[in-house]
């Protein structure tokens, strides 16, 4: 470039000559100069934006045209990074303690129609019905020829019929791949299981939800694609919830009883082995909830968490356990339960209007006095009454993990008078499930400490707060055993020879579905127990729901002569496969005589 | 010198390009593989849940004891009961085999100085 000199000695000189300032020149050279140094900046400036546009312009056309892409684009699995086990969308099995299955996934198949590709609509309709006899052939004819272009014709095919549909040979009818939920063991725990049916469906996949029981309570845990591969571990045990159905089945039928319940429950624990329901249901076909008449009339109903019933008798030990907690009384204190005896107006009664004179707490809890433990009741006092029965866990709803026991909060008296201290003492005036029972029951047998009834397997004791001293529940537990062993027992048939077996009775009146006081020939009748009485292993709670025991011609509804024989039999027949070998009664040693030789 | 250098880059970009090739042969042959696997593992998957699935249906306790049933004349299966437990000392043990006499000795009394 040709640098212009500032100042030209040719106009310098011409300038000098005509007197003018020659600085002048200077200025304006210096003024051109600077100009174009600025229209060179200029230019270079806009030459540079003008590529950082063009620049930015370019990567976010990439980046947007990438994402169009992914927008339209099928989701496809990444190719090279292969995760370390394939990305199951199914959910997770369910499996018993042992892990033998209760609930898996089967594939299948759904069947839809796009009208618009079919051939022969007429024929395909025909064929359809043929191997479908449910489906209606007016109304299918209907569909694949009027407007609509999509529609589910069947939710699950098996595979013969998809053979079936696949021979027809129709484009328009086509299969969608579907998890179908399956219970391979049928009825076998059903009230547990609940069941399952789809929830959003789609052409590729379908969603498997949970409607009812466990499936429903751990659906987001079973749905999560990061358990597939962990099954669901319950505590029930399969072969100990077979042998429990078909006894409490058998035992259902031969007492004429409407519905029956078990729970078997590990004391330490809380972990429920076997909980039965009856009657029962099949989760693979879950029948519709009833939408009018009583519900627990279904089969759906669950009875050991949805039944909540005033248990009677059974609730004695509670009072005579807590009145030996705080020292008021021991087995052998002597108790006047002689009548009459009036307590907030009410006069309190005896069964069939016995009188058992002045007996000691351990007969009252063997005789099943409940004027006895109406004294007792009066001395605890209806606060402190109130405060053990909720350490207990029967003031609130069952922890139990399905999602029926939402329903099990017991029902209490809406004011707690001493009256109604009194009648909880035997039982009455307080509804709760067979589940709170097995649960209240349960801190007996384990030494004092409160359980929570658990559906899911654990490892060791789960121990909760301490309710009751050692000795008070081997007390409370020496008591129990004389209800089965004693002269007076009321559970005399609970007697399995081996296994030891301590409980309570208790028979209580149906209440009238709409208030209107208790019917006289409807019982609930429930045998709570536990085996082996010196050191329990487990609780058993069986609940009848309107028994009569006809055997000897006139009808009996009390728990002695219906829950107990089957209680007895149950254990009978479950503690073998607990591994429970039956122990051999402690010998009464012969008489050693001292005797000198010389 | 210069031409050499030229020579020697488009050789360089040459055997490049038939690096790249071979390389991109290889890859997709290795991911056509994997998609392969994935599909035999994924179908193995289904076939184990299918026989899983069997094999608890033909397990399930309902069909075990109406076999048992059936079958009771041949099997004799009865439910666990709690008289079926035994002790140790009841199990017919087979009796020690008794040690073959090889070498016998007489035994006698009647050479004793004081017969009874």
């Amino acid at each position: 470039m040709i640098r212009t000199p500032l100042r030209p000695l040719a106009r310098i000189l011409s300038a000098r000559a005509k007197g003018e300032n020659p600085d002048a020149i200077e200025h304006q050279n210096r003024r051109i100069r600077h100009e174009q140094m600025r229209d060179n900046d200029r230019a270079r400036a806009e030459g540079r934006l003008l590529v950082l546009g063009v620049f930015f312009f370019c990567a976010f056309a990439v980046v947007g045209a990438r994402m169009g892409l992914l927008a339209v684009s099928d989701p496809v699995e990444p190719r090279a990074h292969a995760p370390g086990s394939i990305i199951a969308n199914t959910r997770a099995d369910i499996v018993d303690r042992e892990g033998r299955i209760l609930a898996t996934n089967l594939d299948t198949h759904a069947l839809f129609a796009q009208p618009p590709h079919m051939i022969d609509p007429e024929g395909a309709a025909e064929e359809l019905v043929r191997i479908f006899p449910d489906l209606k052939h007016e109304r299918l004819l209907k569909d694949f020829t009027g407007t609509r272009k999509f529609l589910w014709i069947k939710r699950k095919i098996s595979p013969e019929q998809m053979q079936a549909v696949h021979d027809i040979g129709d484009p328009g009818l086509l299969f969608a791949p579907r998890d179908m939920r399956l219970y391979p063991n049928g009825k076998l725990a059903a009230h547990v299981m609940g069941g399952a049916s789809f929830g959003r469906e789609g052409v590729r996949a379908a969603e498997v939800i949970g409607v009812a029981g466990v499936e429903k309570y751990f659906d987001t845990y079973l749905r999560d694609p990061a358990n597939a591969g962990k099954p669901l571990a319950l505590s029930l045990d399969l072969s100990v919830q077979a042998a429990a159905e078909r006894v409490l089945d058998g035992g259902m039928k031969l007492m004429n009883a409407k519905g029956a319940t078990s729970i078997l429950m590990d004391v330490h624990t809380g972990e429920v082995v076997s909980v039965v329901s009856l009657p029962s249901f099949d989760p693979n076909n879950r029948p519709r909830a009833a939408v009018e008449g009583d519900p627990s009339d279904s089969p759906l109903f669950n009875r050991s968490v949805q039944g909540v019933y005033e248990l009677g008798s059974t609730f004695k030990i509670f009072a005579v356990a807590q009145a030996m907690e705080l020292g008021l009384v021991n087995a052998d204190t002597m108790i006047d339960t002689r009548g009459p005896m009036r307590v907030g107006g009410h006069t309190i009664g005896e069964f069939r209007n016995k009188n058992y004179g002045t007996i000691s707490v351990s007969q009252i809890i063997e005789k099943s006095s409940n004027r006895g433990t109406g004294r007792l009741a009066l001395m605890i006092g209806k606060e402190r009454q109130q405060e053990f029965l909720r350490k207990l866990g029967l003031f609130e709803k069952s922890s139990f993990e399905i999602i029926e026991a939402s329903g099990s909060t017991p029902l209490l008296p809406a004011r707690y008078t001493d009256l109604s201290a009194v009648t909880i003492s035997y039982g009455h005036g307080i509804s709760t499930t067979a589940m709170h029972l097995a649960a209240g029951y349960a801190a007996i047998a384990n030494g004092g400490y409160a359980v929570k009834p658990t559906l899911l397997r654990q490892n060791g004791a789960q121990l909760g707060e301490r309710v009751m001293r050692p000795e008070v529940a081997a007390a409370s537990r020496a008591m129990l055993r004389d209800v089965v062993v004693g002269d007076d027992g009321t559970a005399s048939f609970a007697e399995v020879p081996g296994y030891f077996v301590a409980g309570k009775t208790g028979t209580a009146d149906k209440p009238r579905p709409r208030g209107g006081g208790y019917y006289k020939d409807k019982t609930i009748t429930t045998f709570a127990s536990m085996f082996p009485a010196h050191d329990p292993r487990y609780v058993l709670i069986v609940t009848l729901d309107e028994p009569i025991e006809t055997s000897s011609g006139e009808p009996r509804r009390t728990a002695g002569w219906t829950a107990v024989p089957i209680a007895a039999e149950l254990i009978r027949r479950v503690a073998p496969l607990l591994g429970m070998r039956p122990a051999i009664e402690p010998a009464t040693l012969a008489d050693i005589t001292l005797t000198s030789s010389n | 010198m210069k031409s050499v250098i030229y020579v020697l880059t488009a050789l360089g970009v040459i055997g490049l390009a038939f690096w790249a090739y071979r390389e991109n042969y290889a890859t997709q042959a290795v991911l056509n593989q994997t998609d392969r696997l994935h599909a035999e593992t994924r179908a193995a998957h289904a076939r184990l849940a299918v026989l899983r699935a069997e094999w608890a249906f033909q397990n399930r306790p309902d069909r075990l004891r109406d076999l048992a049933e059936l079958n009771f004349e041949r099997l004799q299966l009865l439910p666990l009961h709690p008289d079926q437990f035994g002790q140790v000392d009841e199990v017919q043990y087979p009796a020690p085999e008794l040690l073959p006499i090889t070498d016998p000795v007489d035994v006698s009394t009647m050479n004793s100085e004081d017969p009874l």
